[in-house]
């Protein structure tokens, strides 16, 4: 097949010189790896200016960098909601409210905090869950990575994808958590440098802001929409049929802004992990601070490209095009097809650097929480315990082969049935929804239970599965998209539906939770849950810290930054 | 643990902002090349900004150990 790019050897080069770099990292960390915490934990020793970068280079895997580019195309800058709403406001709370007790608790994983807290059939429903969710979580971005690969450069399927993850494989297996973390840091560098000349460039060649600002205007007036829909975050969003995302203001602040967020930023082990392995209480609460610094900037980086080729899609004359699929644009194509459109042999090789760094900051972020998860919250409490610290180190080496190999097979299985990714994505969705209700719970209502949050887990999955059952997005054939029961309901976009399926399954959750603990007993005492509960922890203060070096401090700050942007760009 | 990041972070950033920015000054009359960026070298910028912060890595790796040599 005719490839859509080609390198010349100086791209080959600086992919040569990125690998290298990333291997010696691992290699180097090699002797440091002596006990089962140095390797699943990093030895809880890590300054929190890198865990705050590995924090937010974890999440900066390629499906995020693809899919927020994608939908700056289609939804223009009401994409940001997903940073300034969707984001931001959760970390702060992981940073200010949640740390203590994840990192108080000497929990080494977030099942394992549920352990300490509930009982073990919440932990084992949590741990099997996520596990299998990361595996397939980074099969499905290697997948992604070696079929761009193969269309744009012409590379074979096949090397693309046993290479990439034999990559990742090697450098966490060298050196676990802290390599993956470092890495990450050296990774998120070059994501940031590797793609910002691609907004630059785009935005002089649409004739900067203002000229963006005036073409996505005509796009916007010519599909029925006011002339900001596109480039004003919060025009139209009264109502969901006045903007591009279809959803209105209270959907996407309760649906996105709370549930969806919380559940994600802070109860997924996947960056709480790497808030877990800082040095201290203080650096453990600055994490998700520091993260959130570049994270309400990244908007710049990822969504201005998809909204530069939203106009350039408009453009006759541009001579810009996405890859097909199925006979449509495939907007997830938006940030390689831009690289390939501006960036001349020499950057080229650097955008595609960057690109191939977005995807293993990620992997190996699923990878390293993977293990961590099977090691202590599978192995050690259902398989094999009480074995000496060494046993567990090589399970978990382990575990990173195993791990990546079970990848592997997913990434084949998701080459193989297309269809099956979607129908997977939709089961962890189930699944994660009401997450956030049981560790809120947890944290800040002492009377909650074991039987409580199990329930209300189990029942919060249930809501989330028959309300996405009984509703359908308009326009979609019922079956993957809803209304496999009955129709009782229409979504305008399939983005509402899933904001409104998470608002069900986190309200029966909380519900049911309450009420299942109400009706049985407390089984763990006031001691049990010293440590692990708001009231019966003591508070947490900082010696000889003055006001303005204080995580309050910090939070404040972040928090007043992510308001000065969304008013600006209001 | 014993490695400091900075230091990789900072040889691979001045290695790349090297080869890049040596890249760029080699085809600075090529304007086939550069047609799709708009005529601007985009490599030789994009290099020399990799070189600066390279070099500034490297330089505070090295800050940051001469207190601790002294203790």
């Amino acid at each position: 097949m005719e490839h859509v790019i080609s390198l010349g050897w100086i791209d080959f080069l600086i992919m040569s010189v990125y690998i290298i770099f990333v291997l010696s990292i691992g290699w180097l960390l090699k002797r440091y790896m002596l006990t089962a915490t140095d390797f699943l934990e990093a030895g809880r020793s890590l300054p929190a200016w890198i865990t705050g970068l590995a924090f937010i280079s974890a999440n900066l895997g390629a499906l995020e960098v693809f899919g927020m580019a994608a939908s700056g195309a289609k939804y223009g800058i009401k994409t940001v909601h997903f940073y300034w709403i969707g984001a931001i406001p959760a970390m702060i709370f992981l940073a200010i409210f949640m740390m203590p007790f994840y990192y108080g608790s000497k929990a080494r994983s977030a099942p394992e905090y549920l352990k300490l807290r509930f009982d073990e059939k919440t932990r084992g429903l949590n741990a099997i869950s996520f596990a299998v969710m990361t595996v397939f979580t980074s099969g499905i971005s290697m997948f992604a990575l070696a079929e761009l690969m193969r269309i744009l450069l012409g590379w074979d399927f096949n090397f693309s994808l046993i290479l990439s993850a034999l990559i990742v494989l090697i450098y966490t297996y060298l050196g676990g958590l802290t390599s993956a973390i470092y890495n990450e840091v050296l990774q998120f560098f070059l994501i940031v440098i590797g793609f910002l000349p691609l907004s630059i460039i785009g935005l002089i060649n649409v004739g900067g802001w203002e000229g963006l600002k005036e073409a996505l205007s005509n796009v916007a007036v010519e599909r029925g929409f006011s002339s900001g829909a596109f480039t004003a975050s919060w025009q139209g969003m009264g109502s969901s049929t006045t903007n591009p995302m279809g959803i209105q203001w209270f959907g996407l602040i309760m649906g996105l802004g709370f549930v969806l967020s919380f559940g994600y930023w802070c109860t997924n082990f996947l960056v709480v992990q790497r808030a877990m392995a800082a040095g201290s209480m203080r650096a453990a609460r600055r994490t998700p601070l520091i993260g959130a610094l570049p994270k309400m900037f990244l908007p710049f980086l990822v969504i201005l490209p998809g909204m530069i080729a939203l106009k350039l899609l408009n453009d006759p004359e541009s001579g810009f095009s996405l890859l097909q699929k199925g006979g449509s644009d495939d907007f997830n194509s938006v940030i390689p097809m831009m690289l390939g459109h501006y960036f001349p042999t020499g950057l080229l090789g650097l955008g595609l650097t960057a690109l191939m760094a977005s995807f293993m900051s990620g992997m190996a972020g699923n990878v390293t929480a993977f293990n961590t998860v099977w090691t202590y919250d599978i192995y050690q409490s259902y398989i094999n315990p009480n074995k000496p610290d060494s046993h567990y180190l090589r399970v978990g080496q382990f575990a990173t082969v195993f791990g990546v190999i079970i990848s592997i097979g997913t990434a084949y299985l998701a080459a193989q049935f297309d269809n099956i990714m979607d129908f997977i994505q939709l089961v962890f969705a189930f699944v994660n929804a009401p997450l956030f209700a049981t560790f809120v719970l947890g944290m800040f209502w002492k009377r909650s239970t074991g039987h409580g949050a199990f329930y209300g887990l189990l029942a919060g999955i249930g809501a989330a599965t028959v309300h996405h059952g009984l509703t359908l997005t308009a326009g979609e054939a019922i079956g993957i998209k809803g209304g496999w029961i009955h129709v009782l309901h229409q979504y305008p976009s399939e983005m509402a539906l899933s904001f409104w399926t998470a608002i069900w399954a986190f309200v029966v959750c909380l519900v049911f939770t309450i009420v299942v603990s109400f009706a049985t007993r407390q089984l763990k005492s006031d001691n049990d849950l010293k440590g692990l509960v708001y009231t019966l922890t003591p508070k947490y203060k900082e010696e000889g810290e003055k006001w303005y070096q204080s995580n309050i401090a910090l939070a404040i700050l972040v928090g007043a930054m992510a308001i000065t942007l969304s008013i600006i760009f209001w | 643990m014993g490695v400091d990041i900075k230091l990789p972070i900072g040889l691979m950033f001045t290695i790349l902002g090297l080869i890049l920015s040596l890249h760029g000054f080699l085809t600075v009359s090529n304007a086939e090349l550069y047609k799709k960026s708009l005529g601007i070298n985009i490599n030789l910028w994009a290099g020399l900004f990799m070189l600066v912060f390279g070099i500034f890595m490297l330089v505070m790796s090295k800050k940051l150990k001469k207190p601790e040599a002294m203790k």
